[in-house]
């Protein structure tokens, strides 16, 4: 269980979160939309402690993320995540991409990372693209491969930032396919995106950001049909349609 | 008016002396590259740190190293540690002289190389579960390797050619150093010094060609 109760963040005097609070069950799929800006890459970042918080805490497993002896490798092997861009090392083939981790942070032996890493390229359907540099990927593998990537360290939760906003748009269903099927897995998922089909079809429920809080949280139907109260996330669905 | 005959012969017995001289040249050459890609490495980290005291430092020795001539920086190793009662043999003192100025120019050069590298390449190390140190050494500077290949290169070139400094700091080892003393011997100055300036042409291209074939062997992506 992903806990962020009452989250500020700041950045100088920038105050991008301002109270979040959040709860992810396990076997939940969370989407969260928002504006530009409003602070929900950030929110992931906190969430696997890539960025210190200013006030509130964040527990995942009960463990508190920020909490001085928390030991954030160690807690970050279950946490995956996918950005935007960018995912990929360049300098190395898409094995040695997904094998890394399990090598250098496990400590598997190499036969063993590379058959966990295979097992996850395949899941992804990279299987044929295990020698090959990212550079020579599409958009979309390489989005794919970051996913395998992530999923080769067994996480139990995957933290998505708009991950298909950088694709060319006859990309974007690939990746957000493979995405469905962690859902149907029944992986734990946070994703923030900009792809409001998704964020209906697959999430169990839907957040709505705006201003550093989450204006409105319910399931798809709610946010996205009439019972949605707010009138913000009214305004910013009727922009994004 | 013109009366100065060429003799090769003796300049062409004195090669393999120059060749040895050659050897010395090219080790300070490399050890120079070696220690100072080390420094250059800190003092980029160094100049992107937090800590003001570091930047500082690591801007000092920047400023120092790039806008001051080689010649200073050898004649401060050896005269000028000298003066304050820490004396370098002329070798030691060349060594650290050009050490000072590589790791000047290369960490330039690293530090622009790791602004070329998306800061999303560490979060996305880090957050597999690297350490810091990891995801630098795994991550971060084998990228940064590629990208400044070239540069370094350039300044291997540098570091063998400023080596002919060392004659200033009375060091007769080296290509230069062995040349100069064969001429204040013999005086055929012209022969030696174009021997010594094919020798070190060679070693320079020989540098460049296996740089390139290193980097066509090493980069595949
Ligand atoms: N490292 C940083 N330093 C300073 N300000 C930052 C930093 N990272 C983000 N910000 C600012 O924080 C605010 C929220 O950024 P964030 O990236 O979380 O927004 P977002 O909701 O993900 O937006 P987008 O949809 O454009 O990705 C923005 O105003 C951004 O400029
Ligand atoms: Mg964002």
């Amino acid at each position: 269980m992903i806990e962020v109760e009452n989250v500020q963040k700041k950045f100088g005097l920038l105050e991008v979160l301002k109270g979040v609070s959040l709860t992810v069950e396990k076997g939940e799929v969370v989407s969260i939309i928002g504006g530009s800006g409003s602070g929900k890459s950030t929110l992931l970042m906190c969430i696997n402690g890539l960025e210190s918080i200013q006030g509130g805490r964040v527990l995942v497993d009960g463990i508190d993320v920020h909490a001085k002896d928390t030991n954030l490798n160690k807690l970050r092997q279950r946490i995956g995540i996918v950005f935007q861009q960018w995912n990929a090392f360049p300098h190395l083939t898409v094995l040695e991409n997904t094998m890394l981790a399990p090598r250098k942070v496990l400590g598997k032996p190499k036969e063993e990372a590379k058959a966990v890493a295979i097992a996850q390229l395949e899941h992804v359907g990279l299987v044929d693209k295990l020698d090959v540099y990212p550079s020579k990927l599409s958009g979309g593998q390489q989005q794919r491969m970051a996913i395998a990537r992530a999923l080769a360290m067994s996480p139990k939760y995957m933290l998505f930032d708009e991950v298909t906003s950088a694709l060319d748009p006859q990309l974007v269903s690939e990746v957000l396919d493979t995405m469905r099927l962690l859902a149907d897995e029944g992986m734990t998922m946070i994703c923030v995106t900009h792809e409001m089909g998704f964020a209906r079809d697959v999430s169990d429920r839907v957040a709505f950001f705006h201003e550093g809080v989450v204006e409105e949280i319910g399931p798809p139907s709610q946010i996205f049909g009439k019972r949605s109260k707010s009138p913000e996330t009214k305004k910013f669905l009727a922009n994004v349609r | 008016m013109f009366n100065y005959t060429f003799h090769w012969r003796p300049a062409f017995q004195a090669l393999p002396a120059m060749l040895e001289g050659a050897l010395i040249t090219i080790q300070i050459a490399v050890l120079s590259m070696l220690i100072g890609t080390v420094i250059a490495i800190a003092l980029a980290v160094a100049s992107g740190s937090q800590y003001r005291l570091a930047r500082f430092g690591a801007s000092v020795w920047v400023e120092t190293a790039r806008n001051t001539p080689a010649l200073f920086q050898i004649y401060m190793a050896y005269f000028g540690l000298g003066s304050i009662g820490i004396f370098l043999d002329s070798y030691i003192a060349l060594l650290a002289g050009i050490t000072f100025n590589n790791a000047g120019y290369l960490a330039e050069t690293f530090r622009g190389g790791l602004r070329a590298i998306p800061p999303i390449q560490t979060r996305a190390g880090r957050s597999l579960g690297l350490g810091a140190f990891s995801t630098f050494r795994l991550i971060v500077l084998p990228q940064l390797f590629r990208i400044v290949f070239y540069p370094m290169t350039n300044q291997i070139v540098w570091a063998i050619l400023m080596t002919s400094l060392g004659v200033i700091v009375g060091l007769n080892i080296d290509l230069t150093g062995v040349t100069q003393e064969l001429n204040v011997r013999t005086f055929r100055t012209f022969e030696y010094f174009a021997i010594a300036a094919v020798i070190y042409y060679l070693i320079t291209k020989l540098v460049t060609g296996s740089a390139r074939l290193a980097a066509w062997k090493l980069f595949k992506y």
